[in-house]
């Protein structure tokens, strides 16, 4: 019992991981229609930013928040840069340039930084949390900071006038615009925001997947899974796709199909989500007109 | 009355296409003035070129500033609000958030809760649904959230698309009556665009005829009613 209890939590961990990144793929999708496949190889850059502010000898929470500054005005960037160009071009184009992005971003990690592993620390000590044989502190520190992101971000959207520029221009840019709504800038705004949570997932997941420039390309992939199951428009459902995600990757690999195959079970349930109910569980179901 | 918009031989078009080919209006300062024609000749492409909505081509000037150049969130911070042809309503966002977006430009938040307060004055079917998703909203009821939400603005110009548009009989008297009010006491000037062409001459001050993408005729209201052609074709006796 207390090992599937273990299971359990420590899939609520790694859920609340795949839930921030599925929130990043989901506030980019909400407002361009687009899956940014490069979300995982930004937070992976963001991480090793991270790194090199700590390996300068900076305090763990001064590189974290600097790190997070750093991929805010990247993702601003990026958009401004490299997406606006592409805006109105055909889905294959748009999705060549995030497939070009997440190639650099690799390739650039592993020309810097090199392709061997380095560790990466947890800022939760055995002193920041009381010991128990449920959960590591790392594990309770994930989740602690997973909660804290969602409700800030919930309190952003749901409370605040830039908040609700960024809902409206998302939705509908046409009349955002005609409420006088920077709508570029919101978008570019999305980007950072989306930037900002993958750096937080990224470091929080490498002190347990390790450091190396293809540490992201599992979690995104569980994060793509969360953001299908819970619907690609929904904010709540892909935070609930990712803690669903999370636990039963961390069932099935410890009782079902060992930790080899676990991978598999994402790229199933992507697949089964986009057969059977390519609108997820909670998101919308967009009729098109023909 | 000095004119508030300047239209000057402006063209406009969708993609190869041309649709306005060179038509000068102006909109006095503080009066209603409606623009109208038959469909297609051109009225919702005339706005949409005056916002920036769309290519375009002439001479727009807007409270003496030159507006042909400048792109919609520009003009409309300017002071000129428009309801555009099909409600644009935030389907899923709140009455209540439809109304505070068309106020995100102001920064005198006290003045907003206030405005919010008196656009449920004019239409308190809205208040009552004010936590409800304005998709679910019936099209009257979107119409005038539409109108709420640019007036939310405190324009100098409101500029109306068919406000009447799907609309029963007894809505359109109370939108007319909220038009007429909000000119007069909060000195709003109106460009309005309706299909009931008797129902705006009435309203309005000064009008225009459109004609497949030219202006032609223009002058006061009170004069357009009693012109022969503007009776037969679009007031029908
Ligand atoms: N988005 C568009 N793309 C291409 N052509 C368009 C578009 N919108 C309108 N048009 C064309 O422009 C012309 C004028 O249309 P517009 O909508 O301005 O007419 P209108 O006077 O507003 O008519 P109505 O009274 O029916 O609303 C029409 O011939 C129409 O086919
Ligand atoms: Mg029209």
């Amino acid at each position: 019992m207390e090992a599937f209890l273990h299971q359990i939590l420590s899939g609520l961990a790694a859920g609340g991981i795949y839930a921030s990144l599925a929130l990043a793929l989901v506030m980019i999708y909400q407002s361009t229609h687009h899956i940014n496949f490069a979300q995982g190889e930004m937070a992976m850059f963001s991480t090793y930013l991270a790194w090199t502010f700590i390996n300068a000898g900076f305090p763990y929470w001064i590189a974290f928040v600097a790190t997070l500054g750093v991929s805010f005005v990247a993702g601003i960037l990026i958009e401004r840069i490299v997406i606006r160009p592409v805006e109105r071009a055909p889905v294959l184009s748009v999705v060549i340039v995030f497939i070009a992005l997440l190639v650099i971003f690799n390739s650039l990690a592993g020309w810097i930084y090199t392709y061997t592993i380095k560790s990466f620390p947890s800022p939760f000590g055995g002193s920041f949390f009381p010991q128990n044989p449920y959960m590591s502190p790392h594990e309770m520190g994930t989740i602690g900071v997973t909660f804290v992101v969602l409700i800030l971000l919930y309190a952003f959207f749901r409370f605040t006038p830039l908040g609700l520029a960024m809902r409206a221009a998302a939705q509908n840019p046409v009349s955002s615009r005609l409420a006088g709504i920077r709508v570029g800038w919101m978008l570019a705004l999305g980007w950072g925001l989306a930037a900002t949570i993958g750096a937080i997932a990224g470091m929080m997941v490498a002190p347990v997947v390790y450091l190396d420039p293809n540490m992201m390309a599992g979690v995104l992939l569980y994060a793509f899974a969360a953001a299908l199951l819970g619907g690609i428009d929904n904010p709540f459902g892909a935070v609930l796709g990712g803690f669903i995600v999370g636990v039963a990757e961390n069932l099935l690999g410890a009782y079902v199909i060992g930790t080899e195959l676990k991978l598999t079970v994402a790229l199933v349930l992507i697949v089964a989500v986009l057969l059977f109910k390519p609108s997820g569980f909670f998101g919308r179901v967009i009729v098109t007109r023909v | 009355m000095s004119a508030l918009l300047e239209v000057t031989d402006l063209h406009a078009g969708y993609g190869p296409t041309n649709v306005l080919s060179g038509i000068s209006f102006t909109v006095e300062e503080g009066g209603i003035t409606a623009l109208l024609g038959a469909n297609g000749a051109g009225k919702t492409t005339t706005l949409r070129a005056v916002c920036g909505m769309i290519r375009r081509r002439g001479s727009v000037s807007f409270a003496g500033e030159r507006i042909d150049t400048r792109a919609t969130e520009d003009i409309v911070r300017l002071g000129l609000a428009h309801v555009p042809d099909g409600r644009g309503t935030f389907v899923q966002l709140t009455t209540d958030e439809n109304l505070r977006v068309g106020a995100l430009t102001r920064r005198d938040r006290k003045a907003v809760a206030a405005d919010m307060d008196r656009m449920y004055g004019y239409f308190p079917r809205l208040r009552e649904r004010g936590s409800q998703q304005a998709g679910t909203l019936s099209g009257g009821e979107q119409q005038m959230l539409a109108i709420a939400r640019a007036l939310m603005l405190r324009p100098k110009l409101l500029v109306l698309d068919e406000p009447s548009f799907g609309l029963a009989p007894l809505v359109v008297q109370d939108i007319f009556r909220i038009m007429r009010t909000v000119n007069r006491e909060e000195k709003v000037s109106i460009l309005l665009v309706e299909q009931n062409a008797k129902l705006a001459l009435e309203l309005a001050d000064q009008a225009h005829l459109l004609e497949t993408g030219k202006v032609v005729l223009g002058g006061p209201a009170a004069q357009i009613r009693d012109d022969e052609t503007v009776r037969r074709a679009y007031l029908g006796y």
